[in-house]
């Protein structure tokens, strides 16, 4: 697949060059057929590693299956998002030319997913064909980056807040001073997905971050940020791989997400743990969304109305442990897996609640200087 | 016979002649429509986009023809941009170091060992750069035998670690590298005729002095290639630093990412991508002046 992908996209890219016809392999002929192929076309799903049920001994998505079975349409599942920006980096060429980006769904978060809304490359859902709509939680149906939910719908929660080898620090980490403790100078790791590594700290120094704030309160998060990197305190700012620091011991405590520190713990005898922090923790969605240039709209409806079924939702979240976006799937929990019912960071209680925070939008002039500091203060500008 | 022949082709009808005229353009067409293609239009493309300024919307950039964006991203990457020739020329000068003893060792006394070292060498290339990189996370790292080595003999205390250090960068570019340097450096000396070393022996020159004053002039252009093929991938390298380094020990690379994918600062990209491919061609073209070419090819 990765193949043929990699040659699509070749393809796009040299055809807005002239050039494209000296090389006398436009493919055209074979993407319009493609196109206009029945609505047992394939819906190519894009999403992050490890958000989605898998059975290791069959290889296979087994809500996926069920779906396929059921509605006669089949799901090509691709594992092909690893990062906000570097995802959208690449397929905004095809995006900016009204092509066809290769996936039917895509699932970005929250401040991505706006910027995607806002630059008209996604399509408006069809709320006829996905009538589970109604089961998605209140409170999320009406966020900034779309109101109403036309275009995207809730994947799944997710939180960032502290995590720690239990063995390294077995009082656990509450607070920033625990995080940056003498102890464990030099194997700390935070993210780099800005809004979560920027949010608690700005939290911890006092600043609500669901409103508008001063730049000057932004950069001296920033100042703190440098001051523990050039101490040496941080190891590294880097993304989902922090993961395997922590198995390897490389890293002992980190700003990491919810669900990875489940997973991880369910195959490394649950060694860590994870805290959302006293001054409070970041919280976000990361959305589904169908590409504006889409063929397959309608079967990517069907998709998306799917996964908001409480059962189906509740096996997603057994497997992910992220928060679930979908009401009535903490009671549909108890026949899957009892254990998780209470789990709260996939079904928070309001005292958690209280204690998550959502990075309120940025205009693009904030976007700009505060992506351009933090790249900065993390040595990549 | 000669001018038998001159007649007769003077006497060939002319369009054959420019047909065979043209023959050489027809041969170079596939490599000159790739160059057109592949290097060209993205130079073009590189360069207007390094004068653009922010548009409406994140992403959009209008060309304005603002030359200063090079001035701001030298000032604002200075860091980066120095340290990125340091560890290049650090890890060209270790690859060198190593690589000559191995190259003459190859090239002179490994005997019928030659052709399996030559595959040792070329061996790393059977495995990806990324993949190489990331193995090296784990030698260096907590679980790898070096740290608790250097810790049982007390070089390295309990809180001291080797990756995300400037050591690792500079140890995961001159190993990433080093068969680019070994192999022009073993074709050179390999080349160099027994004859001239034992001749230099029967005018009275001890081994250090046929060493100094035959064998090392002799091998300078493998020197020379295997320089410049180690000093270029290296100062644009950015995935050691990224794996092996801390935000510390970013490297030019690294900023270029950044700006391009994260920031999205397009221009700004462009312009440190162009800064950094004017320095190196300034730097090598300094040093091939110096080093002389005539026998690198």
């Amino acid at each position: 697949m990765s193949l043929e992908i990699s040659r699509r996209d070749l393809i796009k890219g040299v055809g807005g060059l002239s050039a494209a016809s000296v090389l006398g392999l436009t493919s055209a002929t074979g993407l319009d057929a493609a196109q206009a192929a029945s609505s047992k076309q394939a819906v190519r799903f894009a999403n992050w590693s490890l958000y989605l049920d898998y059975d290791n001994k069959a290889k296979n998505y087994p809500t996926l299956v069920d779906f396929t079975k059921k509605t006669g349409i089949p799901v090509k599942y691709m594992e092909v998002i690893d990062d906000n920006d570097t995802f959208t980096a690449k397929v905004t060429p095809q995006l900016r030319l009204k092509k066809d980006i290769g996936y039917d769904i895509v699932v970005l978060t929250e401040w991505m997913a706006s910027r995607w809304i806002n630059g008209g490359y996604v399509t408006k859902f069809d709320d006829a064909k996905i009538p589970n709509k109604k089961n998605v939680l209140p409170f999320l149906l009406n966020r900034p980056l779309d109101p109403g939910r036309h275009y995207s719908l809730p994947w799944a929660g997710v939180i960032a807040g502290f995590a720690w080898n239990t063995k390294h620090t077995p009082k656990g980490i509450h607070t920033m001073e625990q995080l940056f403790a003498p102890a464990n100078k030099g194997k700390i790791e935070v993210l780099s997905e800005m809004r979560d590594t920027m949010g608690l700290i700005l939290m911890w120094q006092g600043v609500d971050i669901t409103k508008p704030f001063s730049q000057d309160k932004f950069m001296n998060a920033i100042d703190y940020l440098q001051k523990m990197i050039h101490d040496g305190f941080i190891r590294q700012v880097k993304g989902q791989s922090y993961q395997e620091d922590l198995i390897s011991g490389d890293a002992v405590a980190v700003i990491g997400w919810s669900g990875d520190i489940n997973q991880l713990n369910a195959q490394n005898s649950n060694q860590f743990g994870f805290a959302i922090p006293d001054s409070g923790g970041t919280f976000t969605t990361d959305n589904m969304m169908i590409p504006a240039q889409s063929p397959n709209k309608v079967s990517a409806e069907a998709v998306i109305n799917y996964y908001y079924d409480p059962v189906v939702a509740a096996r997603v979240a057994n497997y992910i442990n992220y928060i679930c976006p979908v009401s009535g799937a903490q009671e549909a929990m108890a026949k899957i897996n009892p254990a998780q019912v209470h789990n709260k960071l996939i079904f928070p209680d309001d005292a958690m609640w209280k204690k998550l925070h959502v990075f309120h939008p940025l205009s693009q002039a904030e976007q700009i200087s505060f992506s351009t500091a933090f790249q900065k203060a993390s040595g990549n500008a | 016979m000669s001018t038998a022949l001159l007649h007769a082709t003077a006497h060939e009808k002319k369009p054959l002649i420019t047909k065979k005229k043209l023959l050489p353009y027809w041969l170079l067409a596939p490599g000159i429509i790739w160059l057109v293609i592949f290097f060209l239009v993205p130079i073009y493309q590189l360069i207007s986009t390094s004068t653009q300024t922010q548009g409406f919307g994140i992403g959009t950039y209008v060309q304005t023809y603002r030359f200063s964006n090079f001035i701001d991203a030298i000032t604002s990457s200075k860091a980066q941009l120095i340290r990125s020739f340091e560890y290049a020329f650090l890890a060209t000068v270790f690859a060198l170091i190593i690589s000559y003893p191995l190259a003459y060792a190859v090239a002179f006394k490994s005997g019928r060992w030659k052709n399996t070292l030559l595959v040792l060498i070329v061996a790393p290339f059977f495995c990806s750069f990324l993949l190489r990189t990331v193995a090296w996370e784990q030698i260096l790292g907590e679980q790898g035998l070096v740290i608790k080595f250097l810790r049982f003999v007390h070089i390295i205390g309990a809180q001291g670690h080797l990756t995300a250090t400037p050591f690792a960068v500079v140890a995961g570019l001159t190993y990433n590298f080093l068969p680019f340097m070994t192999l022009p450096l073993y074709a050179s000396l390999e080349r160099i005729d027994i004859r001239m070393m034992e001749a230099s022996g029967d005018l009275y020159a001890n081994a250090l002095t046929t060493f100094r004053k035959v064998t090392i002039p002799l091998s300078m252009p493998g020197v020379v290639a295997g320089t410049l093929l180690t000093f270029i991938p290296a100062a644009g390298d950015y995935i050691n630093a990224e794996l092996l380094g801390n935000p510390g020990t970013k490297m030019i690379g690294n900023v270029i990412e950044a700006r391009y994918l994260e920031i999205v600062d397009y221009p700004g990209a462009a312009a440190l991508s162009l800064i950094l491919m004017v320095t190196i061609l300034i730097l090598v073209m300094a040093y091939v002046k110096r080093a002389g070419t005539e026998e690198l090819v």
